[in-house]
């Protein structure tokens, strides 16, 4: 780890201008992955900005627009476990509690979980090159051990995958998320928070480098009727996905009327193609629908010497996940597969 | 006049409230004043050399004491027997800072010493390496067949047997066999991961004297290293580790930060602690991927007489590590024609290090699975063709076991299972849309048993003090030696202290291949009753003693009185013979071992059945463990309570070996890419469901005087091919590749 310097942010705007007064600096929240990374040489700081004991962001707040607001600095455990998103948002409670360990759950907030960063191996390594880490340095991935990397949407640059389960759901909720920065504050729809490496595969996100989350928005509908998150990977728990799904959906007369479907341990960011939800708009749940919908979702999709099999796997778990979701309650604790 | 026995009761772990209120202080929790904090750089590269390490800048920072690196380093021992441990592999042991050669990736390559742990650290970064770097490396040993030969032998081949010559005509017996199977196994790179980081604090107590606490399974092996390597008297070397967090064989070797630590007290002349961090501990030994073909004959109604088993391992360039993996199979079953073959492999990485049942648990996943596809072959219950092939001899080398109970062991097993439940076609039995599949196996370890020391001293408080330098890595050792002392001295077990983990106490060997009760509980039982012996004498020669003109086998000692067995009222107190003996302690010093005459006259192993449920979700290829049981016979059981953890501990150890963990090696860097305990995975409790343990009764007093033959290392050995072997039968496909994750079912 190398040095730097700790300040305590005694407002949201002094942190912003703290951001803004130097690119090196950053903001510290649970720490659970940019301590991490710091301790790796990963990632350095020149000031670690604390924004814990800033208020107004710990809470849950009912919107006007029957929506809901989840604070930045909630911790994952408290969001998962609120009354309110256990009974409106079950999804996105499942796939909070079906990440990380309840210790880093309790540290983690809702806005450090958007803007952690990729397990890749090689990232993690200083001694090796990597895009995203060291920008132009090249891909160790793309001809190493390649298990737990991307199937869609990757590049020559970087074929990384985003670890959030929380994000997963997020992104099927068609959340927004609020943020703060020197120019003001502005709202992120959830799809274009999270990018694709392109060419800068160093850039996880399109925050820019003065603003901060403040807080993430959900609207009205939940699917708290149908809903299902499934996630695969080599243990039960303490494990990022191989490949994981969060349905919801509405029914209206045995057809489906509202869907959507997020994969996550697939591609750079969680990965919703919504003209597969427009094509199961108005059809029966039924596994030949989800499986003609899972096509779409993973048109394109295309492995490595050791994730071919994500490919094949992701279209059976966005069936099996759907059906699931006609039977929230048959969920097993961790996202484990049922029926 | 019987004393009721502390012996073959649950007791728990004497030391359990220390380690779950975290009062046990480890090897790096001792804090003596004025502490230097040591951190080890590590090479980036595979091979080659170092061309220079410039150490200005670090050395600039504020706080750094000094940096050792191959330039600066003081001289130690110059032969390379003074290198030796007790588990060296023959070769050349690796030698710290030696030279500018770097021989894989990660090798230690220089100590930063400064006042604080973080600023050594930091300083680590900020030296500045030039390596010239050699390419030409490979670290695959699978890949690389053509390199393939025989080990050399050393001192190590005592305890790992090479195989045995060959016997009968495997040849001819294989192709006259009606059913003939030939199969290949492999399992990658394993770390052991135990959860304490290794640590060695040295305390520089002046005049070439050091007190060491040390991460290790032998007191003594450390001592024995360090005195010799940094040529200290043995007196003056005392190494200490009353509590270690885990071991697996991790400590069977004195590691690399013990090495750093006593050359930079010795340097300075300062206290110094040095610890490795998680992705350094990936540096110091692993189990080495293993690549086995298994060719078995059997006739039509499941003989099996032709065995051929190959293994082919993986070890460093400068030491020929070995395990023991082909021969078991014709230890456990009858047939007269066999070949025998383990070759290795050198590469460019770390020497390979004895992990939970090294060999055996490799070994006895090809054997086992290798006999369940004769019973599918030949639609014979997998129970019945262990039946069918049982013997009480060991054929590998013609001697009858000492005992055996490995037959109760498959029908107790099978009972409380309920093995007679499954259906023999693989794929007919569901759960839901669930697969169901029921497997079994073999498993087997060695009873071994090595030279013990122990002291016992009547202390004049009444208490008895029982000395050992064995260590107690977990496994319940320091609670069952008490127990077998407080038997053999007829007292309760609060007043019996056994005191452990000192190299200045009686030797005791490195702690593994669950040989230490065999050892040590000899040891201690022999001190014992030479106290009783000592202890009545004093109080047979005491004035006008009530005792006179008996004989020891006339008495019994009990309470803390020697008491006549006719006579109970004719009895002296330890109070009384203390009193009349000045108040002096009295104490004796004995040693156990194998009997040279008897001893190799009879086969003596430890043996389970395994049975296991798997549930397999198809479409998906997850596997869940829902339930396993381990049947074992393992002589007499001294401790059922922290047996039964032994052997639960080895059951999930088999499951990860089955189903999750393997190294990752990237061979393009030569480098483990998975170092960190997020990434290398082990179970979690999630992945375990309904484990049993089932003691068959067992008993031997050929193995030694106890008639223990040690749990350790039995749990593991038959998960994995009982895992493999109920995965075929729930869904028809044979995984011979570990770990089975679930994408090799899709």
């Amino acid at each position: 780890m190398n040095n730097f310097s700790y300040t305590k942010a005694a407002d949201l705007r002094q942190a912003v201008s703290l951001l803004k007064e130097n690119e090196e600096n950053k903001i510290l929240a649970g720490g659970t992955n940019l301590i991490d990374l710091m301790k790796y040489f990963v990632t350095e700081a020149d000031t670690l900005v604390d924004i814990n004991k800033i208020s107004g962001f710990s809470e849950l707040e009912k919107l006007e627009n029957n929506g809901v607001r989840l604070g930045a600095l909630m911790t994952n455990a408290e969001t998962a476990y609120h009354p309110v998103i256990e009974k409106r948002y079950p999804l996105l409670s499942r796939t909070i509690l079906a990440g990380a360990s309840a210790q880093i759950r309790n540290m983690a907030t809702n806005g450090g979980n958007l803007l952690q960063r990729t397990r890749c191996y090689y990232f993690y390594d200083p001694d090796v090159p990597c895009n995203k880490r060291e920008p132009g340095s090249g891909c160790s991935a793309i001809n190493g051990y390649n298990r737990i990397h991307a199937i869609l949407g990757h590049n020559e640059n970087c074929i990384a995958v985003f670890p959030s389960d929380m994000c997963v759901a997020l992104a099927a909720l068609g959340a927004k998320v609020h943020v703060m920065g020197a120019a003001g504050e502005r709202m992120i729809p959830f799809e274009e928070f999270h990018r694709l490496p392109g060419d800068a595969p160093e850039l996880d996100n399109t925050l820019q480098k003065d603003e901060i989350i403040t807080g993430i928005e959900l609207p009205e509908e939940g699917f708290a009727e149908n809903y299902s998150y499934l996630k695969l990977r080599d243990r039960n728990s303490y494990a990022f996905a191989l490949v994981s799904v969060a349905t919801g959906f509405t029914l209206e007369n045995g057809t489906i009327r509202e869907i959507a479907i997020a994969l996550g341990g697939v591609a750079h960011k969680p990965w919703r193609v919504k003209e597969a939800e427009e094509f199961l708009k108005g059809k029966e749940p039924s596994r030949e629908n989800f499986s003609s919908a899972a096509d779409l979702i993973l048109a394109g999709a295309k492995g490595f010497k050791d994730n071919e099999f994500k490919v094949g796997l992701a279209k059976r778990a966005i069936i099996r996940n759907c059906m699931m979701a006609l039977k929230p309650e048959s969920q097993r604790p961790g996202a484990k597969p049922s029926l | 006049m019987k004393n009721i026995p502390s012996v073959g009761t649950p007791q728990s772990r004497l030391e359990g409230h220390l380690k779950v209120t975290g009062t046990a202080k480890y090897a790096g929790d001792y804090n003596p004043s004025d502490l230097l904090y040591g951190y080890v750089v590590n090479s980036t590269i595979t091979k080659g050399k170092i061309k220079s390490i410039d150490t200005a800048e670090a050395k600039n920072l504020d706080g750094v004491v000094e940096i050792l690196t191959h330039d600066n380093r003081p001289s130690t021992a110059w032969f390379d027997f003074q290198y030796a441990d007790m588990d060296a592999p023959p070769g050349t042991v690796f030698k710290p800072l030696k030279d500018n050669e770097i021989r894989y990736n990660g090798q230690p390559i220089a100590l930063v010493i400064a006042e604080n742990f973080e600023m050594a650290r930091y300083a680590a970064k900020k030296l500045h390496i030039e390596y010239e770097e050699d390419k030409e490396f490979y670290t695959d040993a699978l890949a690389h067949l053509d390199k393939a030969r025989d080990p050399k032998k050393g001192l190590a081949s005592m305890l790992k047997q090479p195989p045995p010559p060959p016997k009968g005509d495997f040849d001819k017996a294989y192709e006259e066999a009606s059913v003939k199977i030939d199969s290949t196994f492999r399992h990658g790179t394993e770390h052991h991961n135990p959860m304490e980081l290794f640590a060695s604090t040295v305390i520089y107590e002046g005049d070439g004297k050091l007190k060491i606490y040390d991460k290790t399974q032998g007191t003594i092996n450390s001592q024995m290293y360090v005195a010799n390597v940094f040529g200290l008297k043995m007196k003056n070397v005392q190494v200490i580790s009353p509590f270690v967090g885990g071991g697996f064989g991790s400590g069977l070797r004195p590691q690399h930060q013990l090495f750093m630590a006593v050359m930079a007290s010795l340097h300075l002349k300062r206290n110094i602690r040095v610890t490795l961090d998680r992705a350094q501990m990936y540096m110091i030994g692993h189990r080495p991927p293993t690549l086995q073909h298994t060719k078995f004959g059997a006739d039509k109604d499941g003989r099996v007489n032709a065995i051929f088993h190959e293994a082919v391992g993986e070890t460093s360039q400068f030491e020929d590590y070995v395990e023991i993996v082909v021969n078991w199979a014709n230890m456990l079953y009858p047939a007269e024609n066999t070949q025998l073959n383990h070759k290795i492999v050198p590469v460019d990485v770390y020497s390979p290090l004895d992990m939970r049942a090294p060999g055996g648990s490799t070994g006895m996943h090809a054997i086992e699975v290798t006999m369940d596809e004769i019973a599918y072959k030949l639609n014979i219950d997998p129970v019945e063709l262990r039946l069918i092939n049982y013997t009480d001899v060991d054929h590998s080398s013609e001697k009858i076991y000492s005992s055996k109970e490995l037959k109760e062991c498959y029908l107790r097993g099978a009972k409380q299972f309920g093995w007679d439940q499954r259906t023999p076609e693989p794929r007919s039995m569901k759960r839901g849309n669930k697969l169901v599949g029921y497997g079994m196996a073999t498993g087997m370890w060695d009873a071994n048993r090595l030279l013990g020391r122990a002291e016992a001293i009547l202390h004049t408080d009444g208490r008895v003090e029982i000395k050992s330098a064995v260590t107690d890595i977990g496994t319940g050792t320091f609670t069952i030696m008490t127990q077998i002392a407080a038997d053999e001295l007829g007292l309760p077990l609060e007043k019996v202290v056994f005191s452990y983990a000192d190299s200045s106490m009686p030797f005791a060997p490195i702690q593994g291949g669950s040989f230490t009760t065999a050892t040590v509980g000899p040891a201690v039982q022999a001190a014992c009753q030479a106290l009783n012996k000592k202890i009545y004498k004093k109080a047979r020669a005491m004035k006008d003693s009530v005792l006179a003109g008996t004989k020891f086998k006339e008495v019994i000692c009990k309470d803390g009185f020697v008491i006549h067995k006719e006579n109970p009222d004719i009895r002296i107190s330890y109070e009384d013979i203390l009193k009349d003996y000045d108040g002096e302690v009295i104490k004796t010093k004995n040693s156990a071992m194998p009997n040279p005459l008897t001893s190799g006259k009879k086969a003596s192993a430890v043996h389970s059945a395994v049975f296991v449920e798997v549930e397999v979700d198809e479409e998906l290829g997850t596997i869940e463990v829902k339930r396993a049981l381990t049947a074992v016979a393992a002589g007499r059981i001294i401790n059922p309570k922290t047996a039964e953890s032994q052997l639960l501990g080895g059951m999930i150890w088999g499951i990860s070996k089955a189903l999750h963990e393997e190294t990752i090696v990237d061979h393009r860097l030569g480098k483990y890419m998975n170092d960190d305990l997020a990434e290398y995975h082990i179970p979690v409790h999630a992945d375990i469901y309904d484990l049993q343990v089932l003691f068959v009764e067992e008993h031997d007093d050929f193995v030694n005087d106890l008639g223990v033959k040690g749990v350790g290392e039995i749990g593991g050995v038959g998960m994995p091919p009982a895992v493999t072997n109920a995965v075929y039968h729930a869904t028809g496909k044979r995984i011979y590749d570990l770990p089975i994750h679930f994408d090799k079912l899709l």
